[in-house]
């Protein structure tokens, strides 16, 4: 019995425990991965949190320093507000159709054209595909002077058309990394496929639909949701060009100024707080997390699956 | 009267097939036949002719040159009319001095240069490039070290990556502009103990302004900086885990510690990639609007200028400052990737 405890406690065997055969198996190694990876998790998920926990907070709570992390009571009087403010749920369905239509277009045009660099050969094609790189680069705000006088002669000035027609083009908001994610994908189906098809009397768009697009089904639901998210997250040209408050975030830009309407000043319990704020925030972020969570795999893996990094 | 339904929808699919057999396919056929067979464009066995006149040659190169150019139309139409041509417009606008007219639409008056000196001499604007310059120089390090270290920390054989990867991508998801915004007014976004100590505060003191200011705004946002490390990691990681397996255990057998097989192996196969994600940092920084910053007072500008307005001063200086703040974010790209470029050098 004392013997089997002393070759348990053997020296080596804890060292081996602790740091392993190679430094890099050990106990010990592992110990401090973990305990770094968990201290940046918290960082970086920290604004997230006071988001969600501040925006549970009455006001005592909101002010009370010794109120950190645990809300003494569970406000959810916060969310009603902010629920009516943001016009929830009716703005929630017109924002997501909203968002749908443009990310489809997105997505069609960018398999199309992505399609067309990646199978077939034409003369200027690099310049092309360079140019088209390099409006990832381009800020919006660099062209919006003359895009602007553009819809304005074309009287399409605050309407959802001025997002949708550049985004049919390929021009919206980082389309260039989606003709990128297409490019690079339908550069991995062999074109054996295609030539196959060809022999039996397809035409380069009957291939392209028939082979090409269902075989590039992980792009597209990537190209989809990506776009989703970040259309659903731009604001600065949606609200410059189609104006009004067509998504939620900039529902939320104006959060204060519809509070006021709703809630006028001078009523009961009326004053705009920072938690109430927050839970518009939070109402706003919501539908994207629910999105992430279901979807995850798709985000994290996407650029694996479509190799942006390599070749 | 489940069996009506079925007869229902069978009918109306038996219809539709004839419809589309007997109609449109003939339709179709002869339109096409149209297309390819008239006086502007006639084909024949081997030739495309144009105007009876002109022949062409149907080649297969010539036919795989037409199709790819039929793919990216869409993309070239949009490309010439909401890129190419707005570019060179809002260029030639920043020599105007330019404003918008509902009903004489836009007024140009050519005024040189004076857009340009105007905007390097705006009290507003000078601290705010100063800021914006500062902040991406020292945020763009920050975020590729960190984003390296986190990729390399994932990438060790522990369980639980996949929740790991989870959260360290979860702000590109729900990183919405107001959302930021609102976050860095709540001082949810700078590390409390950091902002708070003594030391830091005295330190800042004692520097200079020109540095004190982009190092403090750095610092008031610091986990909305990191949060742009979100697509950089992924990057990275998807990079380390193309790195041949075998070169470690190599090194391993030779008695590499696992530091020196980071500075070794590891970085100069993700090397590459540190240009890809400095672009997309500068970018993603860059496009970030803030109230108040150089992108919205060009907004602000270009939406309020009238012509007998002293502070809104029109398109053409809205132009002007949109070009300037490209320019300088192309420049931050060239140095970064011109930094990265002679450490290769003297390494090799």
């Amino acid at each position: 019995m004392f013997k089997k405890l002393k070759g348990f406690f053997n020296k080596n065997k804890i060292r081996h425990f602790f740091l392993g055969m190679h430094f890099n198996d050990g106990f010990l190694y592992k110990a401090v991965i973990y305990l770094l990876l968990i201290a940046f998790s918290y960082i970086y998920l920290y604004p997230l949190f006071f988001m969600i926990v501040n925006s549970l907070k009455n006001i005592d709570d909101l002010i009370d320093p010794g109120v950190n992390w645990v809300p003494k009571t569970l406000y959810f009087d916060n969310y009603k507000r902010a629920f009516t403010v943001l016009a929830l749920p009716k703005a929630f369905f017109t924002s997501s159709w909203y968002v749908i239509k443009v990310s489809v277009l997105t997505t069609f045009t960018s398999a199309l054209v992505g399609y067309g660099f990646a199978r077939f050969r034409f003369p200027l094609k690099k310049l092309f595909f360079i140019l088209m790189l390099v409006t990832f680069i381009l800020p919006p705000q660099v062209t919006m002077v003359s895009v602007i006088l553009i819809f304005r002669k074309l009287g399409m000035m605050s309407s959802e058309a001025t997002i949708l027609l550049p985004a049919f083009l390929g021009q919206g908001f980082n389309s260039a990394i989606y003709i990128l994610i297409f490019y690079q994908f339908f550069r991995t189906i062999p074109r054996v496929l295609d030539e196959s098809a060809q022999l039996d009397g397809a035409g380069p768009f009957r291939v392209f639909r028939s082979i090409s697009l269902p075989l590039a089904r992980p792009a597209i639901i990537i190209v989809f949701l990506f776009s989703f998210v970040w259309t659903w997250n731009e604001t600065f040209v949606t609200g410059l060009y189609a104006g009004g408050q067509i998504t939620l975030p900039l529902k939320l830009q104006a959060f204060a100024e519809s509070y006021a309407t709703i809630f006028p000043p001078g009523t009961p319990g009326a004053e705009l707080n920072e938690a109430i704020k927050l839970a518009g925030n939070v109402l706003t972020v919501l539908p994207l997390l629910v999105i992430y969570f279901i979807f995850q795999k798709w985000f994290t893996e996407s650029i694996d699956r479509t190799g942006i990094t390599g070749e | 009267m489940k069996r009506k339904i079925k007869n229902f929808f069978k009918k109306s699919a038996n219809l539709l097939y004839d419809f589309r057999i007997k109609k449109l396919t003939p339709f179709w056929k002869k339109f096409s036949h149209f297309l390819t067979h008239n006086f502007v464009l006639n084909k024949q066995e081997t030739h495309l002719v144009f105007f009876r006149i002109l022949k062409i040659k149907i080649t297969n190169r010539r036919r795989e040159s037409l199709t790819g150019y039929l793919f990216i139309l869409l993309w070239l139409a949009g490309f010439l009319v909401f890129t190419a041509y707005p570019l060179v417009y809002s260029f030639y606008l920043t020599f105007q001095k330019a404003f918008f007219n509902i009903q004489t639409g836009i007024n140009t008056t050519s005024v040189g240069f004076t857009n340009y000196k105007n905007v390097l001499s705006d009290a507003n604007l000078l601290p705010l490039f100063a800021n914006y310059l500062g902040k991406v120089i020292l945020a763009v390090p920050i975020i590729i070290v960190f984003a390296i270290i986190i990729a390399v920390l994932i990438n060790q054989p522990i369980k639980g990556r996949g929740v790991f990867r989870t959260i360290f991508f979860l702000p590109v998801v729900i990183s919405t502009g107001p959302v930021l915004g609102e976050l860095i007014l709540q001082d949810a976004t700078s590390l409390p103990s950091l902002s708070e100590s003594g030391t830091v505060l005295s330190i800042m003191n004692k520097i200079p302004g020109f540095i004190a200011e982009p190092v403090s705004l750095l610092f008031d946002s610091l986990l909305m900086t990191l949060w742009y490390a979100g697509i950089p990691i992924l990057i990275f990681l998807a990079g380390l885990q193309k790195i041949n397996k075998e070169i470690y255990e190599a090194a391993s057998v030779d008695g590499a510690s696992p530091w020196d097989t980071f500075w070794k192996i590891t970085l100069p196969s993700i090397k590459p990639l540190i240009s890809v994600n400095v672009i997309y940092v500068v970018v993603s920084m860059s496009l970030y609007v803030e109230a108040g910053g150089i992108l919205d007072l060009a907004r602000g500008h270009m939406i309020s200028g009238t012509p007998d307005n002293l502070f809104w001063k029109g398109y053409g200086y809205a132009a002007t400052i949109a070009w300037i703040y490209f320019l300088m974010m192309v420049l931050i790209m060239l140095i970064f990737i011109g930094l990265l470029s002679i450490r290769k050098r003297r390494r090799y």
